[in-house]
């Protein structure tokens, strides 16, 4: 079956510095696919080049058989690729609500309220905070409200960079669950970059590892858990 | 709600204990040390004039204002020494009555009374700042907090204010008060209040900090005057012609800049302002350089009636038409309501976008760019889009103003009118509607209340930027309101960032 999303051979530089040397990657429909890997090693870099900014300098970024290389920003995510950026970035000083209704800008018009109820019930907190102003919540009631948002745009690909990142254990999970739960209940495919290499492996049916800008490892969610490599580098002791 | 008791002015002195001991040698030290400084910039700088005589430039001393300068900061290093040391109030007396002094009392040189007035001045506002920041034990973050009630408060009272406010601006010409001069005020602080409200959209919502907002307001203004010089144009055609060229105007330097952020967006939109004015005075054959164009036709009514006594051949005149004696002041009348209605069509405009996607796009923009690119915004449209209207607003207030002066020169253009429209934007607290008046009442008001103060009244309005500025930062009533609630649901609290 054709993947939804293929990267092939994808340099991305900033200026001189080659971030990306050469990403091979793909996302069959319905995945959760997570992408691990040490600080600076690209992830962000490269859920940033799916989105065209910044722009890959080689190779090619087809999504559902189009290529989207090329594409500004806005038309990508109008494609039906939605981001939950690195560091959250929702709008701090707009309410929780009008943060969701900026996700659904490019949503089929009138399906606001249904995927309103939708990522409510999925996070029922942002429900409670509906009108608060979004940079006055924790930090992560903020991650909840920046994958709602996400959410918002009816996306058929989900891309999440570091949603577990400076959260305490107890929300991290919850995080995940309802990712978990994204990903069963409606059928969305997930791109995820992690450092928290276990709890991402964990809920992947795929991983790839990723060092010094290349891909250096892929397989199943479970095997990578295993794999005497991918412990040491990245598990033990960190839990 | 836990206000704090901001209790009278004079708790016992004897109340607060310990207090350090005042370092009398050391704070004279100090204030000798900065007067010594003084005296070495102040004599190059200050003391020496070169002055054109018929034999030559030759060069005269100054000793009076080097002496006042030293004076100036002697007293005022020790007034800030001593406000440090916890005699905040002692200081905020004494320089209030060598204020009051310098200001009431004849004095020998004018050199003196500035001395009085303006050292006095400063010291008592630092003092004053002290004495209240020193009191209230709250942090910034609870101050800022306190800050945004009070402007939700105002927010919320608009609704009642704003057609109280909106049926005096509208009354105010009918009732027996009106007289050229109050006329003529009212229509310079609505076109204020309007290029604000113009600005605001750039500023206020969109977040890009445009400091060249007059090269629209002189596009707009030249575009009618030089239509109606060459090819005779009335005002009512000429009028949405400006706004176009204004919105091209502004799409034309959107182009390039809109790539910039920040700190370099600004400097390129203040060098956008300078270049426009520059071609205004180089380019002579066409624009008249620097002598301007003049005789600007006044504008009629609705092409249906003129002004004048006796007007031209197939026009009517207005106070015949209406029945009225005659008198020059109906235009001025006119006047006064085609800027107040102006002005209210670009507050209806910003109210209602708001609420539109492309108010909301705007707002995302301001407040996180990257984020607003990965929601699926265009970016550069919804900034040409910010640009355009806001140019296009501040064309109309353009031709406004050259029909109401008649004459127009490269001189009303310059980049202090954009300092002076953004100082409303941003004292008024962006975004905030509210604020603007507010603020052009201040900026542009209180100047010309007090201009029989003649060189002070500068003096006054920097003080009171400055005093602005440190009270509160960031701006007079700036506080936003979401703009969608669940359901139609009930009003959120007044501030719901206050749950936290």
């Amino acid at each position: 079956m054709e993947p939804m999303l293929k990267v092939s051979g994808v340099h991305t530089f900033y200026g001189a510095i080659e971030a990306l040397k050469g990403i091979d990657l793909e996302i069959a429909s319905g995945e959760i696919v997570s992408l691990i890997g040490a600080n600076g090693a690209g992830k962000s870099t490269l859920l940033m080049t799916l989105c065209g900014s910044p722009r890959a300098r080689q190779g090619r970024v087809v999504f559902e058989g189009e290529d989207i290389t090329e594409l500004p920003t806005h038309e990508i995510v109008r494609r039906g690729i939605a981001q939950s950026p690195e560091g959250r970035r929702i709008f701090p000083r707009m309410s929780v609500l009008e943060n969701l209704q900026m996700g659904s800008i490019v949503a089929k018009p009138g399906s606001f309220e249904t995927e309103l109820e939708r990522v409510l019930t999925l996070f029922p907190r942002l429900k409670e905070r509906i009108h608060q102003r979004a940079g006055t919540m924790s930090g992560g009631e903020q991650q909840m409200l920046a994958i709602g948002r996400a959410l918002m745009s009816q996306p058929r690909l989900l891309l999440l960079d570091e949603p577990s990142l400076g959260l305490a254990p107890l929300i991290v999970k919850q995080i995940f669950q309802v990712i978990q739960a994204i990903n069963r209940e409606q059928k969305m495919t997930v791109f995820m970059v992690e450092q928290n290499a276990f709890h991402a492996l964990k809920l992947a049916h795929r991983g790839y590892v990723m060092v010094n800008g290349r891909i250096t490892m892929t397989g199943s969610g479970a095997a990578l858990l295993a794999d005497p490599e991918v412990r040491a580098a990245y598990l033990e002791g960190g839990h | 709600m836990t206000m704090p008791s901001h209790t009278a002015p004079t708790p016992a002195p004897a109340a607060v204990p310990a207090r350090p001991a005042v370092d009398w040698p050391g704070s004279l030290k100090d204030a000798a040390t900065a007067a010594f400084v003084a005296l070495l910039l102040t004599v190059p700088l200050v003391g020496l004039r070169t002055v054109d005589r018929p034999t030559g430039l030759s060069i005269e001393a100054r000793p009076d204002e080097v002496i006042a300068s030293i004076v100036l900061v002697f007293l005022g290093r020790l007034g800030l020494g001593l406000i440090r040391q916890g005699l905040a109030l002692p200081v905020l007396v004494l320089a209030l009555a060598a204020a009051a002094v310098g200001l009431a009392l004849p004095m020998p040189t004018q050199v003196l009374r500035l001395v009085l007035v303006a050292g006095g001045g400063i010291i008592a506002l630092r003092a004053a700042i002290t004495l209240t920041t020193g009191r209230s034990k709250l942090s910034q973050a609870e101050r800022d907090r306190r800050m945004d009630r009070v402007a939700a408060k105002v927010q919320h009272a608009t609704k009642y204010i704003a057609p109280v406010a909106i049926a005096f601006a509208v009354a105010l010409p009918l009732t027996p008060l009106a007289d050229r001069q109050l006329l003529d005020i009212g229509i310079l602080l609505l076109t204020y209040i309007m290029l604000g409200w113009g600005l605001n959209i750039v500023v206020g919502l969109a977040g890009l900090l445009d400091l060249g907002y007059v090269a629209f307001y002189a596009v707009g203004a030249y575009s009618y005057a030089l239509l109606a010089h060459y090819f005779g144009l009335s005002f009512w055609v000429c009028l949405p012609l400006a706004g176009v060229l204004a919105a091209c105007s502004g799409v034309l330097l959107g182009f390039p800049v809109l790539r910039l952020r920040g700190d370099y967006f600004a400097i390129v939109t203040l060098g956008f302002g300078e270049i426009i004015r520059i071609i205004l005075v180089n380019w002579y054959q066409f624009t008249g350089g620097p002598n301007g164009i003049s005789g600007i036709p006044r504008p009629s009514f609705f092409g249906i009636a003129d002004f004048t006594r006796t007007p031209p051949e197939g026009m009517a005149a207005f106070h015949e038409l209406f029945g009225l004696e005659f008198s020059p002041l109906h235009r001025i009348v006119f006047m006064y309501y085609l800027i107040l209605a102006l002005a209210l069509v670009v507050n209806v405009f910003t109210l209602r976008v708001r609420k539109l996607p492309l108010g909301r796009a705007w707002e995302a923009l301001r407040e996180d760019e990257i984020a607003s690119a990965s929601l699926g915004i265009n970016r550069t449209n919804m900034k040409l889009a910010a640009f355009a209207i806001a140019a296009m607003f501040g064309g109309f207030a353009g031709s406004f103003f050259a029909t109401r002066q008649g004459f127009i020169s490269p001189e009303s253009f310059t980049f202090i009118e954009s300092a002076i429209i953004l100082a409303i934007v941003v004292l008024g607290g962006m975004g905030s509607q509210i604020g603007v008046v507010v603020a052009t009442l201040l900026v542009i008001g209180l100047p010309e209340a007090f201009r029989e103060l003649a060189d002070y009244r500068m003096l006054a309005f920097g003080m009171g930027m400055v005093v602005i500025m440190l009270w509160r930062p960031r701006g007079l009533l700036a506080h936003r309101d979401p703009t969608i609630l669940l359901h139609g649901g009930k009003t959120p609290r007044v501030n719901a960032g206050a749950a936290r």
